[in-house]
């Protein structure tokens, strides 16, 4: 086949497997950054056109344009262009960028709240549908929920669920359109349809059904991309194409889903095999590739969704999680790293730096020096990059993996995830101390254990109770995100993502954990210091008095760091003992986001000295302030936390100011490969690298017309600082930020 | 084995190569007028220290150092001082595959045959050492660190006969150590060594005042200010030459 010409290896063409195709086909480069190129005239006119819309996006109060009458299908608008002569990569959510789309299968009424946060009106009839008609993946998990679950889901126990939005976390295979072009996958989908069980019981009746509904996706696909100029049922024969069929199988996911984070997958590398054939042919030269990948991430950086206030709450700065995982090892032992895994770091140069698409570089000791020292030297110039450990996730998820949203790592096309949000295992721990009572609400949400009394609190009887605390709560979390998934899959399928999945793939439940840094504090004080709660008239402490020092997660002190991995081991342990829907593996993340914010703000006082209603630290991060020895050791701490009990991801965000890491540009850059090393070395997870100084944002929050491009990593992805809420500015400059190493 | 300790931080990025664990000693015999740390003057306000608790501290980030090809650095206060006490410490991090650097003012006199055995034993466990040589006219050095210097332009010449690698380090005051006819004695006095692989001009820097002002000293500097970008570059140019 012409498209394949010059392509090695049969495995992959024999069945769908673009692992085997990127192996057998991958040219590896061990270089530096010499060879890159700068931007066309046209990149430089298109990015010019993007920041002019966004200057009137945020004048407009954040969303300039929204549908309130067309329901966004894959193949519901006409194709949209900024200029349609000069961009080489197109498509676009609706019929114009920054026109955001209506979506309403996972709740009408959602829909409706998001249009008129920002003065819009969704269509009468459109609502009448939704309402009498069609329901709705909200509608019908309320329909199931127990009134014990709306009283956790109200309290905060069990937070950030995703029953008022898309769960996301899904990535669909999206390289496998361009490298098969979509007949095949239809073909091979109606293989699949035919071969399911004779048996009809429910589990096969829903299959039949999702198969059919996958193929119906693609030839839908197929549609979308013929209104667009390109007939897409045939492989890709050129980078170009390449590039574009790829994008549209994103395309079709992002019309069709609202998900919490919809990211890419894994594709730079894949990409550089096609760009590296037409380079090789002499049809395209260094310039016009860079000038593709350009363009493909500016549209990556213009995906947009509608969204309700208190999603925004949650998940601030408009995020989408376009994530795209860019190098890593090859189990065989060679790096995946291609000049394609430069270029794509590279457009944060020639377009700027922005927060999208979330650039996730995998991490291995054993990547080539040159391009460790490329991506610190990005990291030091964007704070735009993170940084997830190879070494730790290949041995589980192969090198095929991708991560979704922040650090949830699963195989592209053979795994998907049930995204499961966060339980607060803060509020907890006071349910524990008193007696399941709320200590905000006052009310009974928990079953009626005996509240503890005593006037010092004791480690040993605390964490008794704190036990059945955790058991109970297990066993409600799992259940509420039973009910979210099942209704899901019923009023709101991802029919093009599981099109771009193997028809068997493997479902994997992730549940999370907020507050383990207040939780690991909180015991150590119990544990080290002597500590009185403060009892209101209802006998709910509210306040916590305490004598004495004690030591605190993040200063690399195994007496403190210890509970904190064992309270996540318990958590998981605890997790495990229940029957997730349609899922064989359960997984937990130390991930909030920055939902930190608002879980602080639900809950009481914690016995570590942290008041009511303040912040968390985010994901897996010691509190503020508290990790005083330094950067090293505080992240020495985090590594501790062991990736078999969360491999769901461990999130760590870390700020530096430049000076920290030494004297000169090149000291900085080596230093900060030491640390990712030796960080990778000490098996931690993730690490979300921000190198700048305070009064930078501090001025940013004072002037943000001069700030257009900032972009700082908060927890797992990255934000438009001048974007964020004020409340989550002030979190963020008055998180750590180390002086010193 | 102890010895008197004023703190530790657990990283630093600018006291030699990669990232180091750095012990600042407490006590040292001069009194310069550019000192940052006037508080680790007195040995005995230092807190007595067991070299195992440094290097149970030390070994939990082997990591680092193995990937930055960094290590230990013992500053001060002087660190040869407590000479036996850093060589304990060295032995303990030797045993553990650890890079050792001592941070010094040279300020010690060896001319005992004992001394001059506790410093064979010390540089037997030092991989490298930086040494600062504030001025090279005896004079101004005296006026400036309370003591003249041919014992420590004599202790520049042991280490490099010893074959220990050195870094040599410049404190740059505006109108005090920038004198160009001193710093190309320093220069002409750097070149008669044989093992100096760097040379370090450290721009001079107000953050040691308010200690001064803590403590009840009269800041001796009160006015002066940080060297340019140019004057350092130019003091550069000049110490350059020697190597």
């Amino acid at each position: 086949m012409e498209a394949w010409q010059g392509f090695k290896g049969t495995d992959w063409q024999e069945k769908i497997d673009v692992r085997d195709f990127i192996n057998q086909n991958i040219t590896v480069y061990e270089g530096d950054d010499s060879f890159l190129a700068g931007p066309t005239e046209a990149t430089t006119k298109l990015w010019e056109q993007v920041m002019e819309l966004t200057k009137a996006e945020r004048e407009a109060g954040g969303v300039l344009d929204l549908d309130t009458k067309i329901v966004s299908t894959i193949t519901s608008h006409e194709p949209g262009y900024l200029n349609k002569d000069l961009e080489k990569i197109v498509g676009f959510q609706t019929d114009k960028p920054f026109k955001r789309a209506l979506q309403p299968f996972g709740g009408i009424r959602m829909a409706e709240k998001a249009a008129q946060s920002y003065g819009y009106h969704v269509d009468d009839e459109v609502s009448h549908i939704f309402t009498e008609y069609r329901k709705t993946h909200n509608q019908g998990v309320f329909d199931a929920y127990t009134p014990e679950m709306r009283a956790a889901r109200k309290s905060g126990v069990i937070t950030g669920l995703p029953d008022a939005y898309g769960r996301g976390r899904i990535i669909g295979d999206y390289r496998r359109v361009a490298l098969y072009g979509v007949d095949r996958l239809m073909a091979e989908k109606l293989k699949d349809h035919n071969n399911t069980s004779r048996i009809m019981d429910e589990e096969n009746i829903r299959l039949r059904e999702e198969i059919s509904e996958q193929y119906r996706a693609l030839n839908e696909l197929k549609q979308m991309a013929a209104k667009h100029g390109f007939d897409i049922s045939k492989p890709a024969t050129t980078a170009q194409e390449a590039i574009q069929w790829l994008y549209f199988g994103y395309l079709a996911a992002i019309k069709e889903q609202n998900g919490a984070a919809m990211s890419l997958g894994r594709t730079s590398t894949f990409l550089d095999i096609y760009i590296e054939r037409d380079l090789q042919n002499g049809i395209i030269t260094e310039e016009q590739a860079q000038e593709m990948m350009d363009h493909f991430v500016m549209k990556l950086r213009l995906v947009k969704f509608s969204r309700t206030p208190d999603y925004n709450e949650l998940f601030s700065g408009d995020p989408t999680w376009v994530t795209e995982s860019i190098a890593g090892m090859s189990t065989s032992g060679f790096p995946l790293v291609t000049k394609n895994s430069f270029r794509v770091l590279h457009t944060l140069d020639n377009l700027g730096p922005a927060p999208e698409p979330n650039l996730t570089v995998l991490w291995s000791t054993q990547l080539p020096q040159g391009f460790k020292e490329y991506c610190a030297k990005m990291s030091i110039k964007t704070s735009a990059i993170q940084y997830e450990n190879d070494d730790i996730m290949r041995p589980i998820y192969g090198d095929d993996y991708a991560i979704a949203c922040c650090v949830s790592p699963m195989k592209v096309g053979k795994q998907l995830q049930f995204f499961g949000a966060r339980a607060n295992l803060a509020k907890a721990l006071l349910y524990a101390i008193n007696g399941g009572k709320d200590e905000k609400s006052k009310v009974q949400v928990g079953p009626h254990w005996a509240p503890i009394t005593d006037e010092v609190l004791d480690y040993n009887k605390v964490m008794e109770r704190y036990d059945e605390v955790m058991e109970w709560l297990a066993d409600l979390y799992v259940n509420t995100l039973n009910i979210i998934h099942y209704m899901h899959d019923k009023y709101s399928y991802e029919r093009i993502e599981m099109a771009l999945h193997d028809t068997d793939a493997e479902r994997v439940s992730a549940t999370g954990i907020a507050g383990l840094s207040v939780v690991a504090d909180s015991l150590s004080a119990i544990k080290y210091a002597k500590v009185k709660p403060v009892r209101d008239e209802f006998g709910i402490a509210v306040d916590f008095e305490v004598e004495g020092d004690f030591p605190k997660y993040g200063n690399n002190d195994d007496r403190v760091d210890q509970i904190a991995v064992d309270v996540m081991s318990a958590f998981m342990t605890k997790i495990r003992k229940h029957k997730p829907y349609r899922a064989k593996l359960q997984t937990q993340s130390i991930l909030t986001i920055t939902s930190n914010v608002v879980y602080g703000k639900k809950t009481g006082t914690t016995p570590c000295g942290r008041k009511e209603g303040e912040p968390f630290a985010p994901g897996a991060n010691p509190m503020h302030g508290r990790d005083s020895h330094g950067a090293i050791a505080s992240m020495s701490s985090v590594a501790k936390l062991p990736f078999e009990s969360a491999q769901d991801g461990i999130s760590n965000t870390f700020s530096l100011v430049p000076k920290s890491l030494g004297r000169t540009d090149e000291e900085r850059n080596k230093n900060l490969v030491a640390i990712m090393d030796a960080y990778v070395a000490k098996k931690g997870h993730h690490l979300n690298i921000n190198v700048f100084n305070r009064d930078t944002l501090l001025d940013a929050m004072e002037h943000p017309e001069k700030y257009p491009q900032l972009t700082i990593r908060v927890s797992g992805y990255a934000v438009n600082f001048i974007k964020l809420t004020r409340a989550q500015q002030l979190d963020v400059i008055n998180r750590t930020m180390h002086e010193k190493m | 084995m102890n010895g008197y300790v004023h703190s530790v931080e657990s990283f630093g990025t600018v006291d030699g190569p990669g990232l180091r664990f750095i012990v600042f000693v407490q006590g040292c015999g001069l009194r310069c007028a550019y000192c940052h740390n006037p508080d680790s003057w007195k040995m005995k306000e230092g807190k007595l220290t067991e070299v195992s608790e440094i290097i149970s501290e030390l070994v939990k980030y082997k990591e680092f150092f193995d990937a930055s090809g960094g290590g230990i650095t013992v500053s001060g206060g002087e660190p040869l001082l407590q000479m036996e006490f850093v060589t304990e410490l060295f032995k303990a991090c030797k045993k553990h595959g650890i890079h050792t650097n001592i941070d010094t003012s040279g300020d010690l006199k060896f001319n005992t045959p004992k001394r001059q055995q506790q410093l064979k034993e010390l540089l037997a466990v030092t991989d490298m050492l930086m040494l600062d040589i504030k001025m090279f006219d005896a004079k101004k050095h005296k006026e400036l660190t309370g003591k003249d210097n041919a014992h420590i332009l004599e202790f520049g010449r042991l280490v490099s006969e010893a074959g220990i690698p050195m870094w040599i380090r410049r404190v740059l005051v505006p109108g005090l150590t920038d004198d160009e006819k001193d710093l190309e004695n320093t220069a002409a006095y750097i070149k008669t060594l044989k093992t100096v692989e760097k040379i370090e001009v450290l721009p001079y820097h107000t953050m040691g005042e308010y200690k001064w002002k803590q403590l009840g000293y009269d800041y001796p500097l009160t006015g002066k200010v940080p060297p340019s970008d140019e004057l350092v570059k130019y003091a550069e140019e000049i110490l350059g030459k020697a190597i």
